[in-house]
């Protein structure tokens, strides 16, 4: 069974999400702080880190950036209320799998952390939505030719149909692909995420940020 | 420029600099006020006559409109700069006046002194005028503001200096202000820890009361809206879909209040779909995710398109079961589309009555009358979406 290490500044969301995952995953540690969250992950090696945006002590940006160090290996799925954009983005241009809202219910994330665990990425609508807004056709600059900077029509397609609220089996039915070519283009969308020099990325979520 | 009356005109002084005469009578002959006081000044030139016509003009002619003392708005107006010049040449020329009339031989020394300090009393008059709301308002002076009182001071006292100096008058006032210079500055010396520290502790005081305003307002609102919510949910707690509902629209609504990204007031395209969103949820008890990428400002296919979608929203939260619905909205300069998703049973379309009004006319006749289209997709088992896409 995939093992999984909670990181959550409210106790009461991760006795929650223990509770709902009971039997689906195997719920090794939790942590409520920074400091814990990084010496738990590094001692008990879990295959998925459920990590909370916002904690007291820099967040979960904060821990990514220092398991990074000591666990290069090690995957995240960015557990959230949060609806800023820009501090989503940031959580998985720093190295997170993938965004879902803690709203997701069990069953949904359980599969999530799976996917997690076999190296594929985890987009929510609102993930989805996100970065569409964040690469949105009119936003490119002309110069742009690196194929990083831009997705492509059939992943543009892909993530189209995520924000639609539609299953990675559903639109590969849609599309005429497998599930697998889906989760492809996923990832291949998280990799431009991560790895895009993109100046729109960062003064997109300056706008949000300004506007706030 | 006649000062005859005709009947018809009057003056109107929200327009006019002084009393609005040449602004009045631009209005009777239907010209720019300019000309009317090109020729006024000319005349003034020639003669000096005008003035007293002007004068006699401003007692007889009635003014259009609310009158306030033209000094008074004078002092009032937006260009200070403007009004500064201003105030320099009227106290030229009225000096001027006075020695041309032998009422009061003002010689050069005195004249040019008094105009560059009348000049620069005006600019410093005119920001204590305006200067309070805006002070209230940020906190601190605007920066053009305290540029133009430093010049208004620096033409008032260099003023006094010209004065000083050409009247031979300059040696003995140093004489005098040199001491109290000096006094003034030990004074500063002695005196500027504590004022520091008062200063200091004044901007200490005010971030203080300004954090716990903050934490009033938020103490307020969330007395009014989440602990509300929550003293709700305690009373239905027995209801698992209503509290559901009245945790989702709180959630809605504190997210809105904590993101507040739009402009107040404004409404997009994609707020007045999370209104009608959140409007549905509120009535039919189906939680509804919304995305939305891009925006654009409402106007009147997009007043149709979130008439059309909240239709098929309702529509879907009749047969959605417990599922959420999507909604998904993207805006690009080409065109406008809308999703809506639900997870029920589906249908076969072809099955479907085509006189069905619900669908045919609210959403598919509201889209086709704006230049739009609305397409419904559905297949048993696999739930049902309806797609509006108007094109720019």
């Amino acid at each position: 069974m995939t093992s999984v290490v909670i990181v959550d500044d409210h106790s009461l969301f991760r006795a929650g999400v223990r509770a709902e995952l009971d039997g689906l995953v195997d719920v090794i540690g939790d942590a409520a702080t920074v400091e814990d969250a990084v010496a738990c992950i590094v001692a008990l090696e879990p295959d998925v880190v459920l990590l909370d945006v916002h904690m007291p002590g820099g967040g979960g940006l904060e821990v990514l950036r220092q398991v990074a160090e000591k666990r290069p290996v090690q995957r995240f799925l960015a557990l959230s209320v949060s609806d800023a954009p820009e501090d989503v983005i940031a959580l998985i241009r720093a190295g997170a799998r993938g965004y879902v809202t803690k709203t997701i219910s069990g069953e949904e994330l359980a599969d999530a952390v799976r996917r997690i665990s076999d190296g594929d990425a985890v987009f929510s609508p609102r993930l989805a939505g996100f970065v569409l807004d964040a690469f949105a056709a009119g936003a490119a600059p002309v110069e742009v030719d690196d194929e990083l900077e831009q997705l492509t029509t059939r992943e543009r397609e892909v993530l189209r149909h995520i924000a639609r609220g539609y299953l990675y089996k559903e639109i590969a039915a849609r599309l005429n692909i497998s599930t697998k070519t889906v989760e492809a283009h996923v990832s291949a969308v998280l990799r431009k995420l991560q790895l895009s020099s993109r100046h729109e990325l960062s003064r997109w979520a300056v706008q949000r940020r300004l506007v706030d | 420029m006649s000062s005859a009356a005709p009947v018809a005109v009057r003056r109107d002084p929200q327009h006019g600099y002084l009393g609005g005469v040449c602004a009045g009578f631009a209005a009777r002959v239907g010209i720019d006020p300019l000309l009317i006081r090109i020729g006024f000044i000319a005349a003034v030139a020639l003669g000096g006559v005008a003035i007293p016509l002007y004068a006699i003009a401003w007692v007889l002619i009635p003014a259009e409109g609310p009158e306030r003392p033209a000094f008074q708005r004078l002092l009032t107006r937006q260009d200070t700069w403007l009004v500064a010049a201003g105030m320099g040449c009227l106290t030229a020329s009225g000096l001027l006046l006075l020695r041309a009339w032998d009422v009061w031989i003002v010689n050069d020394r005195f004249l040019w002194p008094a105009v560059i300090a009348a000049t620069g009393g005006a600019l410093i008059w005119r920001q204590s005028q305006t200067a309070p709301e805006r002070v209230a308002q940020r906190g601190r002076l605007p920066r053009q503001t305290v540029n133009r009182a430093t010049a208004g001071a620096a033409l008032v006292v260099g003023g006094a200096l010209i004065f000083l100096y050409v009247n031979d008058a300059l040696a003995p006032a140093r004489d005098v202000v040199l001491p109290v210079i000096v006094i003034l500055l030990a004074v500063a010396i002695i005196l500027a820890p504590w004022w520091i520290r008062l200063v200091r502790g004044l901007a200490d005081e005010r971030d203080a009361r300004i954090r716990s305003q903050e934490r009033a307002e938020v103490a307020a609102h969330l007395h009014d809206s989440v602990l509300q919510t929550l003293a709700l949910v305690q009373k239905r707690a027995d209801d698992p879909r209503e509290v559901a509902a009245l945790a989702r629209r709180q959630e809605r609504e504190l997210r809105a209040w904590l993101n507040n990204t739009r402009p107040s007031g404004e409404e997009t395209l994609g707020s007045a779909l999370e209104a009608a969103a959140a409007e549905v949820e509120g009535d039919h008890h189906v939680p509804i995710e919304v995305v939305t990428v891009g925006d654009a400002p409402l106007d009147e296919r997009g007043v149709a398109i979130v008439a059309a979608a909240r239709e098929a929203l309702v529509n879907a939260s009749k047969f959605a079961g417990p599922e959420p619905i999507s909604l998904y909205v993207e805006v690009t300069d080409e065109r406008i589309e809308v999703f809506v998703r639900d997870r029920g049973p589906g249908f076969a379309v072809d099955d479907v009555p085509s006189d069905r009004r619900g669908v045919r006319d609210s959403i598919v006749g509201r889209m086709e009358r704006h230049g739009g289209r609305a397409t419904v997709h559905s297949t048993p088992g696999y739930g049902t979406e309806v797609e509006l896409v108007i094109e720019s």
